[in-house]
């Protein structure tokens, strides 16, 4: 049945991407997270400094980004390997 | 005013409650009931936030009000680690699962070729990281109290013993629940549970103070907001270099912490838990930091100045009249502090007995590991006793430090100590060219970087350090000033120590293994952690030809428990087929076992008890022979097979031509069929037409009668011959004939031969007799063999079709006999047919000649009768029969030639 073989295909092609993503999803963090080194430090004298609820907010928000792709990637493919169940590799002992 | 006394009965109850629930966890998990909560993704991401300490809980607070929002890189570091679980810690879990890992030391030894040398180094180095931030703990519990000592009645409370008193009650804790079984892979289901409780009553009391500060102090989140840009940390002041080095060196501790090793790597159940923990352990610590700037800048605005910044999270509501609220949040504070004492002091326990007590036991009694006994009651009481050790190390620090140092300094000084397993622990799970002799130079090289510019300078200058080493250096020499390296000043004290650390750490370990060469159990070992992800067997170490299993079943019983080790030898006896019996020590096995009692006393304990006993190296050309033997099997396997397949091919075209023969002969026999009835029709017609004209005919001519009588009596001779031919073939095939032997010159048995063949009418033979040994006498049935001959020399003067027909009878003597080669010069027989010429009814197609095509079948017969053979001889340009005949029948040639028939 070619229609169910094109569905799985791209189930699978779906399920990389996911994975690609769960691979990337810390350096984009890591990169967001480092954006503070840019910001100007008092005493240095680079322009206004950076109010501290604007970096409160950028912070925390950069946190609840990464914990919502984080979830969502685990419901993408943690939790959809897990009803499969089938394919899961044996676990060693 | 909640009083003193109030405040540790309310303690008491909940350590009772927290002994209650530890309890009934390690009851129904006995039962096995509970196993989905126990084994639930919800209880391994809250035992992960063990990373939350007292640190955590009041010092973020302290940090945040003296430095801005520096304190988040502390959780930023982990979350990264989290979220990116599929990079290493995936690799991490794996790892331990199936090497059965029991702490982070047992980790690197075991990656390391088992070395229990650098097992002891890693372990001394644990303990000497993270002995002060058990002593932080104690310090931040006494702290806590003295807040409400201070506000009540407060003469009576004297804070080092307060610090003894929590100590006593910790280790007593982790004493009963730490130590209850030994195989550390087996969860702590009391510890695990009671962690998770107190995980969410940290977090519980830490958001319950932050709402209450955001929106009952602070008159909103955006009221609260701008009251944090009004203050004295209102806007961005941390430095580029910090951020970046905390973020990473709280990504390391993460990794490198040993109670974090313990909840993250042993105590995992199921893989599946990372990735879920990947987002709920960010959103754990998240919540937990949240509210720690608007507490800090509250606190700030409204404790009296020179109150203790890390304590607004308990002085802010009591100040404010909230006793409850106060309650709880000493509480999450008293969570956070026991939590992580309890946890890290078994892990540094394991590792302490594991590393450094079991070997020096075994190695004061030599070869003793079969003696009778039960080690597990050693193992457990080192394991006691070292958790003694350990909290005892952290009260002897907290009385020495004096309690003065703000918590989050001491808090980075612990990191930066364990930050320094990563390069060895990195390297070893993802290249494989790491060696030990790099891993113990990088880890002493870090080490030593970290004493000298972080740990003796925490105690304050003139401390452990003097005055003079810190403007002069070490010895005098300025580039060994701990905290301008190298001569480069000006850094951040603890930028400059991690970098400086870490990196030389980590140069040292790269290239003393670039140029080391590990010992086959340390390459052995490299290729298993590294290539973890592709197959997690392992290897095959052992050569236990010697091992007796008696004794393996001894020391089994007295590490694993009798029953445990009968269990497992049951099993493993019965994987190998055998019934009510010991298993056979194979490298497997004695593999297997090995792997078990590494659950129990770790890696290199186990490998030095196992070696104990089995003796040699765990790599031997054996081994090596082994894997070799197997390619060579397989390689032999394929030939046979290739073998077996040729050997049907070759079957298969015997068949095919072995069918073409029948098909031929079917053919052949139709033929002779109706040959054989027009040969005897043709004479019978004759002979009945004849002898009917001599009967019905009244007037003959006597010459007529004559004629006539003469023509019935040839067709009556022909069918004679025929008949004959028949019965004399069918005698010889039935073995009837009796031979008549005798003796006579070869060249005689030719002359009749050729004489009586050429004799009669028809086309004429040249034949040329070659003779080698010309005087042959042969002992056998000369006249069945004159009979050959006369067959094949006629055959010869019927069939050759050359102009002048020619035959040449060739005698030579061979080792096998005497071979007499009849070749004449016509164009021989076809190769299609060569191979029927000697069955019976044979005859050359379209030849209009007086045979049957008996004659060579009867040659044949008579020929094997005689022990020789006839054969058609392919080579020949013309038609050319070979007659050989074997050794045994020529005679000595010293007895008489003459003719002596015999009959």
């Amino acid at each position: 049945m070619p229609a169910r073989r094109l569905f799985l295909e791209r189930r699978s092609y779906r399920m990389r991407r996911a994975m690609d993503a769960v691979r990337l999803l810390p350096f984009v963090g890591l990169a967001l997270w480092m954006v503070p080194l840019l910001w100007a430090v008092p005493g240095d004298g680079q322009g206004a400094t950076i109010p501290m609820s604007s970096a409160l907010r950028y912070l925390f928000g950069v946190w609840v980004v990464l914990i919502l792709g984080a979830l969502a990637l685990w419901w993408r493919t943690g939790r959809g390997a897990a009803e499969d169940g089938a394919d899961d590799p044996p676990r060693p002992r | 005013m909640v009083a003193l006394n109030e405040l540790v009965v309310v303690c008491l109850a909940y350590v009772a409650g927290l002994f209650l629930v530890a309890f009934l966890a390690e009851r129904a998990a006995l039962r096995g009931k509970g196993g989905a909560l126990l084994r639930s993704p919800l209880v391994y991401t809250l035992s992960l936030s063990i990373y939350c300490t007292a640190w955590t809980f009041y010092g973020a607070v302290g940090y945040a009000a003296r430095s801005g929002l520096e304190y988040v890189t502390i959780y930023l570091g982990p979350s990264l680690v989290m979220i990116g679980w599929w990079w290493g810690l995936r690799r991490l879990v794996r790892i331990g699962r199936s090497q059965r890992v029991t702490s982070i030391a047992d980790l690197i030894s075991s990656r390391y070729g088992k070395s229990n040398s650098l097992a002891i180094i890693v372990t001394l180095m644990a303990v000497i990281g993270v002995t002060p931030y058990i002593a932080l703990q104690l310090q931040s519990v006494v702290l806590s109290l003295s807040i409400f000592a201070a506000n009540g009645d407060g003469s009576s409370y004297n804070p080092v013993s307060a610090a003894l008193w929590v100590a006593a009650g910790l280790a007593l804790f982790t004493v009963l629940f730490g130590t209850r079984n030994l195989n550390v892979n087996e969860r702590h289901h009391g510890v695990v549970i009671a962690i998770a409780v107190e995980a969410i009553v940290k977090l519980v009391a830490s958001l319950a103070v932050g709402i209450f500060v955001v929106w009952g102090l602070g008159g909103g989140v955006e009221q609260t907001l701008a009251r944090v840009d009004a203050s004295a940390i209102g806007e961005w002041q941390v430095q580029g270099g910090r951020w970046a080095t905390l973020t990473l060196l709280s990504a390391a501790a993460f990794v490198c912490l040993p109670r974090m090793f313990q909840v993250m790597v042993v105590e995992n159940d199921e893989e599946r838990h990372l990735q879920i923990a990947s987002w709920a352990f960010p959103l754990y610590l998240m919540l937990m930091s949240l509210f720690v700037v608007p507490i800090a800048v509250v606190g700030l605005d409204l404790m009296p100045p020179g109150s203790n910044p890390d304590l607004f999270v308990l002085s802010l509501p009591l100040s404010q009249g909230q006793n409850g609220l106060a309650m709880l949040s000493f509480l999450g504070g008293f969570s956070s502090a026991t939590s992580m004492v309890i946890v890290a002091t078994l892990a540094l326990s394991t590792m302490v007995s594991n590393h450094i007590v079991m070997p020096i036991w075994l190695s004061t009694r030599h070869g003793s590991a079969v003696q009778s006994g039960d080690v597990r009651q050693v193992v457990l009481l080192a394991r006691r006793l070292s958790i003694l050790l350990i909290i005892a190390l952290g009260v002897l620090y907290y009385r020495i430090s004096g309690g003065s140092a703000a918590l989050a300094a001491i808090g980075t000084i612990s990191f930066g100590g364990v930050a320094q397993f990563l390069p060895a622990l990195l390297g070893g799970i993802f290249w494989r060219g790491a060696t030990r002799s790099g891993a113990l130079c990088g880890l002493g090289i870090g080490f030593a970087i970290w004493v000298f510019t972080m740990l003796l300078p925490s105690f304050g200058v003139g401390a452990a350090l003097s005055a003079e080493i810190f403007t002069q250096g070490l010895w005098g020499q300025s580039w060994l000033r701990p905290q301008a390296l190298f001569g480069i000043s000006g850094l951040d004290p603890t930028v400059h120590a991690v970098v400086w650390s870490l990196s030389l750490n980590a140069l040292a370990f790269v290239a003393v293994s670039i140029v080391s060469f590990p010992d086959p159990i340390e390459r052995l070992q490299g290729a298993q952690f590294v290539n973890v992800l592709e197959h997690s067997g392992p290897a095959r170490n052992w050569t236990a030809s010697v091992a007796g299993s008696e004794d393996l079943m001894i020391m089994a019983q007295r590490i694993l428990g009798a029953p445990e080790a009968q269990a497992f030898f049951r099993a493993a006896a019965e994987a190998q087929g055998i019934t009510g019996g010991l298993p056979e020590p194979t490298p497997a096995f004695v593999q297997a076992l090995e792997r078990e009692l590494a659950g129990s006393v770790g890696a290199a304990t186990a490998h030095a008890m196992v070696s104990q006993i089995v003796g040699g190296t765990s790599v031997s050309v054996q081994d090596l022979l082994a894997v070799a033997d197997e390619s060579a099997q397989m390689l032999e396997y394929s030939n046979q097979l290739e073998q077996k397949s040729r050997e049907l091919t070759e079957t298969a075209a015997k068949l095919r031509s072995a069918n073409e023969k029948l098909t031929q002969l079917s053919l052949q026999k139709d033929g002779f069929l109706s040959q054989i009835s027009h040969e005897l029709r043709t004479p019978m017609t004759s002979i009945r037409s004849f002898s009917e004209i001599l009967r019905d005919a009244g007037k003959l001519s006597e010459a007529d009668k004559t004629r006539y009588a003469s023509i019935i009596h040839s067709e009556t001779l022909r069918l004679t011959r025929l008949l004959d031919e028949l019965l004399d073939l069918s005698v010889l095939e039935n073995g009837q004939v009796t031979l008549r032997m005798g003796q006579d010159r070869l060249s005689d048995i030719m002359d009749r031969a050729v004489t009586t063949a050429l004799a009669g009418a028809g086309p004429a033979l040249a034949v040329r007799r070659e003779t080698e040994a010309p005087d042959i006498v042969l002992h056998t049935d000369v006249d069945r063999l004159v009979q050959v001959f006369i067959n094949l020399v006629s055959n010869a003067r019927k069939y050759c079709d050359a102009a002048e027909p020619a035959l040449t009878i060739r005698t030579s003597r061979h080792a096998g006999g005497l071979w007499i080669d009849f070749v004449d010069n016509g164009s021989g027989i076809d190769a299609d047919v060569q191979s029927v010429i000697f069955e019976k009814f044979f005859r050359i197609s379209g030849e209009e000649a007086e045979g049957v095509g008996l004659g060579l079948a009867i040659c044949q017969e008579i020929m094997s009768r005689l022990g020789g053979q006839v054969i058609y001889l392919p080579i020949e340009s013309g038609a050319a029969f070979r007659v050989s005949l074997p050794q045994s029948v020529l005679v000595q040639e010293t007895g008489n030639p003459g003719k002596t028939a015999v009959s």
